[in-house]
């Protein structure tokens, strides 16, 4: 194999480890854009989600018919989240709000384990196995099949925030809450809303990586720190940011580990974090993300 | 001034008495009669009558290693069933366990528990390697026995300054040991790929086989770890898979043991052998790949698996069955934590019944002198032996391959000590 191909491969194993971070990027970045909170439960609330639409299929029901039951389930979830978890402390410093998170995430952890313990559980792969030979390049049909859902979930929340009512709801509560609540939008039901899409969007984060990475409790743990490099990266309020984030984080988290001999697969988890540092030095609004402007 | 001097002095007061305390509370433990009498003068009889003995343990009931905790049935279970029949040499056992979740300084507060407030005889066992490292200090300054520990770590039976505790299973340098020398008996010029996780348990495996390979055909061509954050193993599997190695030695704990099972077989291209160790080739683990993925896997062990019908009738095995159904009605017979259980406790009943003494000296002693003792769940040819400087009671291994859906045993069993000598730290 040559020094090129070798290259090439190691770029698509990484965008399709990047795939899997966007995916969950993407719910990150959807709460943040809404309620200004950075969710750090978000990973454990898809790892949840996942156990269900589990659930589902171990008593019987086919892929396709648990896909959108569990999608639904995530979406009612994450409202009942919002509604009973965060509402209480809704117009809290922001480090509160963390720790609520952070408390969420403990909490459903603990209790996946205690409903459904800790031992890995297989999940079927809704895409064909192999893939397809690119001038020596083999590229998996799930490594394709996760970025194509990804770049249409990417696309459908484009539409409803550009092009519906309620996305201009959202982003009227999203720029100004204390105006929209004043021209009559109801802000406690949107926040509610951002939750239950949030939760969806992490549902299908959950499905399309477990049968890659084994459903158990702590799955999702590593990915999302990946994840919140990518929402860095790609700026904490941009949707195509979080994706590309998420590839480019892939790329070179896998880049490093294969050709820096310092780095090597023992200091892989650091690159992540360095990306994060770097960012947030350099450009804290992230590559496609907006500066807060502020009066002075 | 005079305040400084007033909260010294009450300082110094309070020391006084707290010394005081302390040496009333050890007196009035001695005047309890915790020392022996005879030949077995001045040894320690906590924990011990003649009608009983209490023994706690340490497992994870709770949290990311739970599944293990479920030996700690098999051993209730088996210690039940000798109750029942009697008891060791007219004593009932009483087995206490205690959860740590898997956390080491949960450990060291439930072995204070166990110790002080339980006061067992013997700490009976405590489960993982960081958990059992966290407490053997504590056990060893307390002389409190800490025989059997459930991990497979190597530094149990090299170390000289903690003679109250040793190994039980095969330590994991034994266990390289046997596939290394399958390998030379098999593949004398095998390219080897290795993944492992990156810390002491990988680096223990990885190390004691790349000692055992020395002065033969076989090299080590790729190594590739991973750290118990990483969310897989995928890109480690696709560089170990460009050296186009023959056998890969794949040295994980069981999420990450699935993920690099089923890369194997998601690259088709690449066909090596696939060794998995121990600690990943449980059903847990290849279930969920999938058993078309896992033929022709091999593996190695020591004890016999409950789910192979080839135990079907053996007498240890209706026993085991028998008692768990009786005692433990929650257990899975069929799950092999459960039978692990079952032969880690018979191993102590042996111990406790070749004491000397009835002391917590004469378990530490009896535990250290080990001589082809056999215990029915163990695979036939494989005995306990022990001594003053080798504290691993088991250290042959027989090998495994997967084949429909099971491991089916292979060759003979290989005494990886008389293969390769002692294990030295």
């Amino acid at each position: 194999m040559s020094a090129v191909t070798e290259l090439l491969q190691q770029t698509v194993e990484g965008v399709g480890a990047g795939a899997v971070y966007a995916s969950l990027a993407l719910a990150l970045v959807l709460i943040h854009r809404f309620t200004g909170i950075v969710n750090f439960a978000q990973g454990e609330l898809a790892m949840l989600s996942t156990y269900v639409a589990w659930q589902l299929m171990a008593s019987g029901m086919p892929f396709w018919l648990a896909l959108p039951v569990t999608l639904a389930v995530s979406f009612v979830g994450g409202m009942l989240v919002e509604r009973v978890v965060i509402r209480p402390v809704e117009g809290a410093p922001e480090l509160t709000l963390v720790i609520v998170t952070v408390g969420l995430f403990i909490f459903v952890n603990a209790a996946a384990g205690l409903i459904w313990s800790f031992t890995v559980k297989d999940f079927p792969q809704p895409f064909p196995d192999g893939g397809i030979d690119l001038a020596g390049v083999s590229v998996g049909w799930s490594t394709l099949g996760i970025i194509g859902v990804v770049a249409a979930v990417m696309g459908l929340l484009y539409l409803l925030f550009q092009h519906t009512s309620v996305g201009l709801v959202m982003r009227a509560v999203a720029a100004n809450p204390t105006s929209a609540r004043l021209s009559g939008i109801r802000v406690g039901r949107v926040l509610m809303l951002g939750w239950g899409l949030a939760a969806t969007v992490g549902a299908v984060s959950g499905v399309l990586v477990a049968p890659l990475l084994f459903l158990e409790p702590n799955m999702m743990g590593g990915v999302l720190i990946y994840a919140f490099a990518a929402a860095t990266l790609g700026g904490f309020d941009s949707p195509v940011g979080a994706v590309v984030g998420g590839l480019l984080v892939g790329i070179a988290e896998t880049l490093a580990g294969a050709y820096v001999d310092v780095v090597g697969a023992d200091l892989k988890i650091g690159v992540p974090l360095v990306i994060i540092l770097v960012v947030l030095l350099v450009r804290p609004q992230g590559l496609f993300g907006r500066a807060a402007v502020e009066r002075a | 001034m005079r305040k400084k001097t007033v909260l010294r002095a009450a300082a110094a007061a309070t020391a006084a008495l707290l010394t005081a305390t302390a040496c009333a509370t050890q007196r009035g433990q001695e005047d309890k009669g915790t020392a022996a009498d005879g030949a077995c003068k001045g040894q320690q009889t906590t924990g011990i009558t003649d009608k009983t003995i209490k023994l706690g343990g340490i497992y994870p009931l709770s949290g990311p290693a739970s599944a293990y905790g479920t030996i700690s049935k098999g051993v209730a279970a088996y210690f039940k069933y000798v109750n029942d029949k009697g008891g060791i040499d007219g004593r009932t056992v009483e087995f206490v366990v205690r959860d740590d979740g898997y956390q080491p300084p949960k450990a060291v507060e439930e072995a204070r528990r166990l110790v002080e407030r339980e006061k067992v005889f013997a700490v009976f066992q405590t489960l993982g390697t960081p958990s059992t490292a966290a407490v053997w200090d504590y056990l060893n300054q307390q002389k409190v026995p800490q025989p059997f520990v459930a991990t497979g770590a190597s530094v149990w039976g090299t170390d000289e300054a903690h003679p109250w505790t040793t190994g039980w299973q095969p330590n994991y340098v034994a266990e390289a040991r046997i596939y290394a020398k399958y390998l030379k008996d098999t593949k004398p010029k095998a390219k080897v790929a290795v993944l492992y996780q990156n810390d002491d348990f990988g680096k223990d495996l990885l190390g004691g086989f790349q000692e055992a390979l020395a002065g033969s055909g076989i090299k080590v061509v790729a190594k590739e770890s991973y750290e118990v954050t990483d969310p897989s193993v995928s890109a480690q599997m696709a560089s170990l898979a460009r050296s186009k190695a023959d056998v890969l030695l794949n040295i994980t704990t069981p999420k990450f043991g699935s993920q690099a099972l089923a890369a194997d077989a998601k690259i088709t291209k690449w066909n090596p052998l696939h060794i998995v160790n121990s600690v990943s080739s449980s059903a847990a683990v290849l279930k969920p790949v999938g058993f078309k993925n896992v033929q022709g896997v091999v593996s190695a062990t020591y004890f016999k698996d409950p789910a192979d019908p080839q135990w079907a009738s053996d007498p240890e095995m209706k026993a085991y069955r028998q008692a768990l159904g009786k005692f433990a009605s929650d257990a899975d017979p069929a799950n092999q934590f459960n039978a692990y259980g079952w032969a880690v406790a018979s191993t102590m009943h042996q111990a406790l019944a070749a004491m000397k003494c009835p002391t917590r000296e004469g378990l530490r002693d009896a535990v250290r002198n080990l001589k082809d003792v056999k215990v029915g769940m163990l695979l036939p040819g494989v005995t306990l032996n022990t001594g003053p400087d080798d504290a691993f009671p088991i250290e042959t291994m027989q090998l495994m391959r997967f084949k429909g859906e099971r491991w089916s045993l292979f060759g003979e069993p290989v005494d990886t000590r008389k293969e390769f000598g002692p294990v030295t730290g």
